[in-house]
Parts: structure tokens; sequence; C-alpha cells
């Protein structure tokens, strides 16, 4: 991924913005943006990141890269939508956040310890296995990210609530073991590894 | 027709009037006090009957003067539209009938208004005599036009297509002015997206076609003399060549200059050929041909340019501009797509700090400027360094870090300033008893490094007044093209700072409001706001002390001077504000239908009742553009007014005279209540500085009270607006307080 990175830079050494505007989903509305503030304003949770969207967007046109695609705050996004409700100027602006947290990703900028992005991540390999959310699987992966003995903690903490579930029959001690999988995943992973091939194809060609 | 007076009194006693008064009692007032040759009641005058009935006595029985009492002067003008006689109102309805409690207990003090009011109304007739034309007035539909840019060509271009002749003076080689040297203009058109022709040769080619227009090239107005309708003009070529011609009205339209940023050194203007103006970059554009746009210092082309807007405006530095042209960051997204057209992929970046897209193209162009990937940055800018990269330092307000850029061509938006001659009134004007202090006080005054461009042969200065920051004077809410010299109006950034598209529609307006002043002066009517008016100020000549008061303090600078120092009056120079009137110490101006004398007798006929009736007066002078119509709303609206009040109007405080004052504390008012519009800075005065210069002479008046051992708050001046409908009538009702704190005054009969 680096490599993608490196051949990036290259390419768009100039201008961060057509970068943005070529490789990031809803990219080219970002000029758009004419800075009023709303989106940061609007935001429910926009104070508690590194970056609100409106700063993003300027860190973009001022052409820092590595701020901007190192950033938390693309990830925290809830996709409450209010900010896309309320801009002025009607910039999509969850998924350029959503965007921007996916290319910034591919180029393996992203910020490595970042719950969310973790989560993410722990979701996508989970669901690629079996074409299907292993929910047992899942939750235990998230307990365990952060090591062994927190993990063991995490678990106890939430004992009663897995109790509950499994007495309601919403969850099933025997997925640990295997699990349910969809018909054909072979089939599903082939179709995914395709439109990866396609994404990359196109970002690569996007000289 | 002889000379002969013939009264005539006129009562309504419809509206209620009838009921709530005794029209019989109103009646006989009119005919004994008011002494009126005869006096008629109908049950509503205002229709066509009763004013067929006014119409037929003034055709068959010779009435010359006429009073109606009935409703305000201010209601049914059109109805009681009666030229060729002296007219007057006594305001019954909304001075009486309206303003009072239908009660019993209130019935007797209700009628003595109204009896005052008639007996007011006939007095004041009686001093009053029909109006008569002055003999000077005459109609000259040619239209001056002193300047040949964007506002001059179309104020020319407005006034033929409406059939009135039009001369251009311009001081250059050529028409077009400023606009001839921009490539494109700030769209004007739906989608707003990309700049458009400018127009100019469009117009130059129609004025060259047009029969009606007539082109002076490198001219200037030598001298301005006359009055509208019969201004008579000398204009100048460079060859020294001098021409005179006449016209009936004068528009100008110099337009103004850029701003020169050399004195601010962090913009280092001075320091590199690449530092320029969004003036200067129009023609440097000019000049690549529609090829791509190259630096100055070198010929190498712009791959990056910064605008830095707003240098030297909105400040509040010394030798900047104190206001925002407000155009300047629609200009850089122009210039900046003149990049985007011409240079391929040059970085445009916009620093600015507020930016303002004003106007029906703002908002659609600057998205299209964001289109183009035109790069909008909040930042300060603190200094632009010289070099073969120029470096942009600048705070960046959103990202809020110390910063820089490079360019290849930085570009200042600096602000309009208005191409005006000197202010008549950058000094005070001195009223000045002897010719040698005049001497003196000429070499004193400071020297005006501004060329004249009027030229205007008035005792009060070369060229239009100017209100702040050299744009002209005009009354901005009501008369926004209204100058403060009658039949000279002004248009485009002379005015306000301007876009071409606002000054097209300025010179609109300002053409037609010269066609209007020209016809006008035709007929020997005023012009706003006493639009209409025939009558004129005079003066006795043997009274007439050469004090100059009236010519140095009429607000128009209507009024001359001859050789020995005594007033020449311009009709169709004057707006009959009776400033004059009121300035002149020995009382000798006055106007056929106004003038101290008729005031005089509104204020004596007022019954003063004696001091153990407990009945006091209070007089009221209301302004009539204001004051006068805030009473009457108030009426409408059922607020109440107290009954020892007489409310006089009057054209505006500066008419007020001195002596009304005097005369009725002498005759036993017990309270005085002046009623303007604002004066000063954002002042409202329909006369400009009518309302001023009352106050100032009011300040004598703590003299005359303490001369007659008066309480000081039993005069009161306030300055009153349209809108002021509840303060209004509270301000007379307050007066009626104090006087009941104080008590009455010891000067009744
Ligand atoms: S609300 Fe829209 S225009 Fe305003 S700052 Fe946010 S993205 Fe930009
Ligand atoms: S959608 Fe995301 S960026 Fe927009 S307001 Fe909600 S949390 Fe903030
Ligand atoms: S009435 Fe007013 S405008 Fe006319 S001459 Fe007198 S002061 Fe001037
Ligand atoms: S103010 Fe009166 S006395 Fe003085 S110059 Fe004018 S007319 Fe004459």
């Amino acid at each position: 991924m680096s490599d993608l990175n490196t051949a990036m830079t290259e390419r768009y050494r100039s201008s961060f913005l057509k970068e943005v505007e070529a490789n990031v989903e809803e990219g080219e509305w970002v000029k758009m943006c004419m800075q009023c503030g709303v989106c940061a304003g609007s935001c429910p949770l926009g104070n508690a990141w590194e970056h609100t969207p409106q700063k993003l967007f300027m860190m973009i046109r001022a052409g820092k890269r590595e701020a901007v695609l190192s950033s938390d705050a693309m990830w925290m996004c809830t996709s409450c939508y209010n900010c896309i409700a309320r801009c002025p100027r009607g910039l999509p602006i969850t998924h350029i956040m959503h965007g921007l947290a996916h290319y910034a990703k591919r180029l393996g900028l992203s910020p490595k310890n970042q719950p969310t992005q973790q989560f993410a991540q722990i979701f996508w390999d989970n669901l690629m296995k079996k074409g299907r959310v292993n929910e047992l699987k899942l939750g235990l992966s998230m307990y365990f990210k952060d090591g062994f003995g927190q993990g063991i903690k995490n678990a106890m903490a939430n004992q009663k609530l897995g109790q509950n579930m499994m007495k309601a029959k919403r969850m099933s001690a025997m997925e640990l073991f295997g699990g349910h999988s969809i018909k054909d995943t072979s089939g599903l992973q082939k179709m995914i590894k395709k439109a990866q091939e396609i994404e990359d194809a196109k970002i690569q060609g996007n000289s | 027709m002889s000379d002969e007076k013939k009264f005539a009194g006129y009562i309504c006693t419809g509206c209620g009037i009838g009921d709530r008064l005794d029209p019989s009692q109103l009646e006989s007032i009119a005919t004994r006090e008011g002494k009126m040759q005869s006096c008629k009641q109908h049950e509503m005058l205002c229709n066509s009957e009763g004013v067929q009935m006014i119409r037929d006595d003034i055709a068959n029985d010779a009435v010359t003067h006429v009073m109606i009492a009935a409703c305000s002067r201010r209601a049914k003008v059109e109805a009681f539209n009666f030229t060729d006689v002296a007219l007057t109102r006594a305001n019954l309805r909304e001075g009486v009938i309206w303003v009072r409690p239908d009660a019993d207990e209130h019935q007797e003090t209700t009628q003595e208004m109204a009896d005052d009011y008639v007996r007011m109304a006939c007095a004041e007739l009686r001093s009053m005599s029909k109006p008569a034309s002055s003999g000077e007035q005459q109609l000259n539909k040619t239209i001056m036009v002193v300047g040949g840019g964007i506002t001059g060509m179309t104020a020319a271009i407005e006034a033929a297509a409406a059939g009135y002749p039009a001369h251009i003076i311009e001081k250059s080689g050529a028409l077009g002015g400023q606009a001839a040297d921009y490539i494109k203009s700030i769209p004007t058109r739906s989608p707003y997206s990309e700049p458009q022709d400018t127009g100019v040769a469009a117009m130059i080619a129609s004025i060259e076609a047009n029969d009606l227009i007539t082109v002076h090239l490198n001219s200037t107005v030598a001298k301005t003399a006359g009055a509208p309708g019969r201004f008579s003009v000398d204009i100048a070529t460079e060859s020294g060549a001098v021409v005179t011609e006449t016209f009936g009205a004068i528009i100008q339209a110099t337009g103004f200059n850029l701003y020169d940023p050399s004195g601010l050194m962090q913009f280092g203007y001075s320091s590199s050929p690449d530092i320029i103006t969004n003036g200067e970059l129009e023609k440097l554009v000019k000049a690549s041909n529609g090829g791509p746009i190259k630096r100055p210092s070198d010929g190498k082309e712009v791959k990056a340019v910064a605008f830095v807007q707003n240098v030297g405006q909105s400040s509040t530095e010394k030798g900047q501009l104190s206001y925002h042209s407000g155009i300047g960051d629609l200009i850089a997204i122009k210039q900046a797509m003149y990049f985007k057209a011409q240079n391929g992929d040059c970085d445009t970046t916009i620093l600015f700090n507020n930016l303002r897209t004003p106007g029906a193209a703002g908002e659609d162009f600057y998205r299209a400027g964001q289109e183009k990937m035109v790069t909008f940055s909040k930042g300060e800018v603190s200094e632009v360094v010289a070099g073969d990269s120029l470096e942009v330092k600048f705070k960046d307000l959103i990202l809020d870090e110390e910063t820089s850029m490079q360019a290849d061509l930085v570009v200042l938006d600096v602000g309009m300033m208005p191409n005006s001659g000197p202010d008549p009134y950058a000094v005070p004007m001195v009223i000045d008893e002897d010719a040698e202090k005049t001497e003196e006080a000429e070499v004193k005054a400071p020297t005006v490094t501004v060329d004249s461009i009027l030229n205007l042969d008035y005792r009060q200065g070369t060229d239009l007044p100017h209100l702040k920051n050299g744009f002209t004077d005009s009354h901005f809410i009501c008369f926004p093209y209204e100058t403060r010299r009658t039949g000279i109006y002004a248009a485009g950034p002379l005015r306000r700072p301007m876009d071409m598209r606002q000054a097209q529609d300025d010179a609109a307006g300002a053409a037609m409001k010269a066609i209007q002043a020209a016809e006008n002066a035709g007929k020997g009517m005023a012009a706003h706001p006493r639009a209409g008016d025939l009558s004129f100020p005079k003066f006795r000549m043997d009274g007439c002390t050469q004090c100059k008061r009236c010519t140095v303090e009429c607000p128009f600078g209507a009024i001359n001077e001859d050789e020995k120092g005594y007033p020449m009056f311009n009709e169709s120079r004057c707006r009959r504000c009776g400033t004059c009137m009121g300035a002149c110490p020995v009382r000798v101006i006055s106007f056929e239908n106004y003038s101290v004398e008729t005031v005089n007798q509104q204020i004596k006929n007022v019954e003063v009742p004696e001091e153990f009736d407990e009945k006091p007066r209070i007089l009221v002078l209301a302004c009539e553009n204001d004051a006068y119509p805030a009473l009457d709303q108030a009426a409408m609206n059922g607020v109440e007014i107290n009954p020892w009040a007489r409310v006089i109007p009057v054209r505006c405080l500066g008419s007020v005279s001195l002596s009304w004052i005097t005369d009725s504390l002498n005759s036993g008012y017990d309270g005085i209540v002046l009623m303007g519009c604002a004066k000063g800075d954002d002042y409202q005065c329909h006369f400009v500085r009518g309302s001023a210069m009352a106050h100032e002479r009011m300040g004598k008046v703590g003299d005359t009270l303490s001369s007659l051992n008066l309480e000081p708050e039993r005069v009161v001046v306030y300055e009153v607006a349209i809108t002021d409908v509840e303060r209004a009538p509270k301000l007379i009702n307050d007066m009626a307080e104090t006087v009941e704190k104080i008590g009455l005054s010891p000067f009744k009969f």
C-alpha cells in the first residue's frame, strides 16, 4: 500500500486537492466548500475530533496531505447526516468523510490504533471469511484486540449481556466453532477480489 | 383680472366633523373673526360636488383666497388642488377630532381647538398672496453629461431615448472611461458563470450613430453659470478653444480613481513590477491579446497568481479608505477566470478575509469560480516579498497558522475613490461683514489640490458638496439621486462605489431626474420635496442689510450675491425650504404662501385664555416632511394629543424665525415644541442642513428666555422621524406635563 502512496505523492505533487478530486469518493465537491463553518457547528461530535469537516476541506486545499490522511476525524463520523442536511453549498459531506477514510486506509496512512478504524478492519475480515458476520467472533475479536488480559476484562464486563443473548437465542456459543456461512463463500470472495482489482486499476490509472 | 382679494371659507361636516363640533360656530368664527367674505358648509367637501362648489365660486365669484376647514393638509390633496388661488387648510379631522376623546367633559376644549384652527387658517390666508410666476423660467431640454465612461454614456443614451438631446463632455480623447480598459465585466445575465462583454464598444457605436447626442472629447467644463433651465456652460477644449452651450439640467458622471497602494509598504507595490493593482491587471491581460498572460518583469508566463483582497479598505488607519468598495471580490473572481481561460493549469488563489459577492450574479459567480478550481483561502496577508518568485505571507484564519505561498504575480484589490471636485464646505463658510476680512479668510483657507470639475459660478463653491470620503451628498434614503445643487445630478461611482451594472441603473435614474428637473424649471416649479410648488422666495431690498446670512446658509447654494452684496435668488435652484427666511435677521425674505407673517398671524390668532382659566397654550412647530405626517398618523391610530396644543406645520425647521418664538412667549404661550428631522452625519432633513441650522439658531433662545425670566424648559427642540408615531404626540403631552409642573406663563393678557 505504501507503494501506492508513493505513486500518488509523485503524481499529484502540486495539488492534493486534485488528488482528492480524482481518487476520493465525492472528492470533486471539496473545492465547492465556502468555509462557512455550518458543518463544523452542526456535527454533534465534531469538537471531539482532531478536525471538523470544514477544517479538513481547507487543509485539502492548503495541500496538507499528511495531516488530512492521518486524521482521526473521518473515522469518527457517525453518519448522522446533520452536516449534509445543513450545508448551504450542498456538499455530500458524510460521503466525503467516508471517502477520505477509505482512501487513507488504502494508502496505509490511517491512524493505526484508531478504534473505529480497527473495528472496520475486524468487521471486514470477519465478513470475508464466511460471507456473513459471525457475531460471536466479531464480539470476541473486539474484546481481545488490545491483548489477552484486557480481553478477559472486557468479556467479563459483558458477561451478563452475552448470557441474555444466548438465552434469547440471539447468539449461539456453537458459532465459535466454524459457524454458518453463505452458500458460495469462495464465489463472494472472488467477486470482491475482482471489484478490488478494478478499483485499484482505476486509481493506478489516474495519472 | 383685478388685484382685488376675495376670501372664501369652506367647512366640511363629513368624517364626523359635523357630529363632534359645532359647524355654525366655526362658520361664524370664519366670517366674523376670520373675515371670510363667505363661508359655506358641505357634508362631504372632497366629493365631486363639494369640489365643484369651490371651483364655481373661484370661476364665478372671483374668489382668490380659499380656506378649507376639513382634514389634514396632507389628505385629499388631489381633490383640493386649486392652483390659481391662495389656499390654506384648517386641520379639524386629524388635528382635532381624531386626537381628542369623544366625551362630554372634553367637548369644550375640543371645540376650542377647532375654533383656534379656523382662526389660524383665516389669519394665515389673509397674509398670503396668490402665487405668481417669477418670469425667470425657461424650458431647455438639453442635458449636459460630464464624463464619458459607462455612467455618462448610459445617461446620454437614456436621455436621448426619451427625446432629450444630450452633450457628453469627456476629458480624455475617447469615450469609454475606465471600462474601456477592461477585457470583460462581471456577468449580469443568468447563469452568471462567465465574465461577459463590457458593452463599451456597442455603446460608443450607438452614441456615434445618435443624432441627439453631441460628444465633446478632450474637453472640460470651464464655467457653469445660471440655474436649471438656463445653465450656461463654457466648454474648453485642450487646444484652448471655448464654446458656450446652454443646458436644462446637468448630470455629473465623473466616475472614480483607484486607491494608490504605494504607501502600504507591506504589500510591496513599489518593490516589484509583478505586484500590481486590479486596475493594472486588466491592462496586462489586454496586452496578452488572448494568449497566455505574462508577468511584467520578465515576460514569463504566469503559473501562479495570488489575489490579495481588501487592500487599504475598511480600515481605521490614516491614509487608507474607511469604507469597502463592495465589488473587489467579484472582480477578483472575474480576473482569476482570465487566468483559468488563458494560462492553462495556472494556480489562482484569492486570499480574502470577508468574501463579499453582492448582487444578482454574486453567489452564482462565486460558485462558478470554485467550479473552475479558483482557490479561496481565508487569510490575512501580512507581507508580500519581492523576488523572482513572490512570497505572500499570510495568516490562514481557518487553520489558524502563519503560512505563505509563492506566486509569479500578485494582484492587489484596491478600493474605488470618487472622482469629485473640491467640497465647497471643506472649510466652513464664514459670514463676513466686510470685504477686507473676506480676502484675509481666502488667503488663510488651505489650498485645495483637487481641480474643480463643474466650475460652478455659485456663491457657495465650484462643485457638488460631499457627504463623506468625497462621495456626493444626497438624501440617501428619500432622494438618492438629488445632490445639494438643484438640477445637477450625480450618478455612478461618484455617489458610492458600484459596479458597471449598478452604474448603468444609476445613470438611467439620473437621466430621468435631469429630464424632470429641466421640465420643472420650464414651468417654474420646485423639484422635490415640494415638487410642483410655484412659490419662491423674494426679498425686500430696502430692508436688506446685506448681511449674507441667506446666501451662506441656503443648503442648496441657490442664492448668489450681486456686486453690492445683495442676494440674488434663483428660483429654479431653490427647493423652497425657507432656510433663508428663517436666517434673515431683518425678516425681509418671504414666499407668497409662506412667510414670517403667515406664521406670526397664526400664532397671534390663537385665543390665549387668561391665567385663571388654567388653560395653557402650547405652540408646536412641526416639520411638514416628517413630524407633521407622524402626528397625522398618530391621529389615525387614535392617539390622544393634549388639548392645549396648537400645531403649525413649517416647511423645514430651518425656516423657523426666532421672532416666532419670542413673539409667542411674549403673548403668553406656556410652552413651545419644535420638531424637525435628524441632523448630523446621518441626517434625515429633507433640506439637508435646515434642521441643523435651526438647532444652531435655537441655541440663542436661551437668552430670550432668561431675559423674559422664563424657565428654559418652556422651549424644546426635538428630532422626530416620520415613524415616530407614538413618540411625536408624547413629546407634546410631555410639554403639557412640564407646564403643569412649572406653572403657567406670566405673560398672558
Ligand atoms: S457547511 Fe458546507 S460550505 Fe459550509 S464549511 Fe461545511 S462543507 Fe463547507
Ligand atoms: S455525518 Fe458525520 S461529519 Fe456530518 S455531522 Fe454527522 S458525524 Fe459530523
Ligand atoms: S428657500 Fe431654501 S433653497 Fe430656496 S433660496 Fe431659500 S434657503 Fe435656498
Ligand atoms: S439674510 Fe436678509 S438681510 Fe441678510 S442678506 Fe439675506 S435678505 Fe439681506
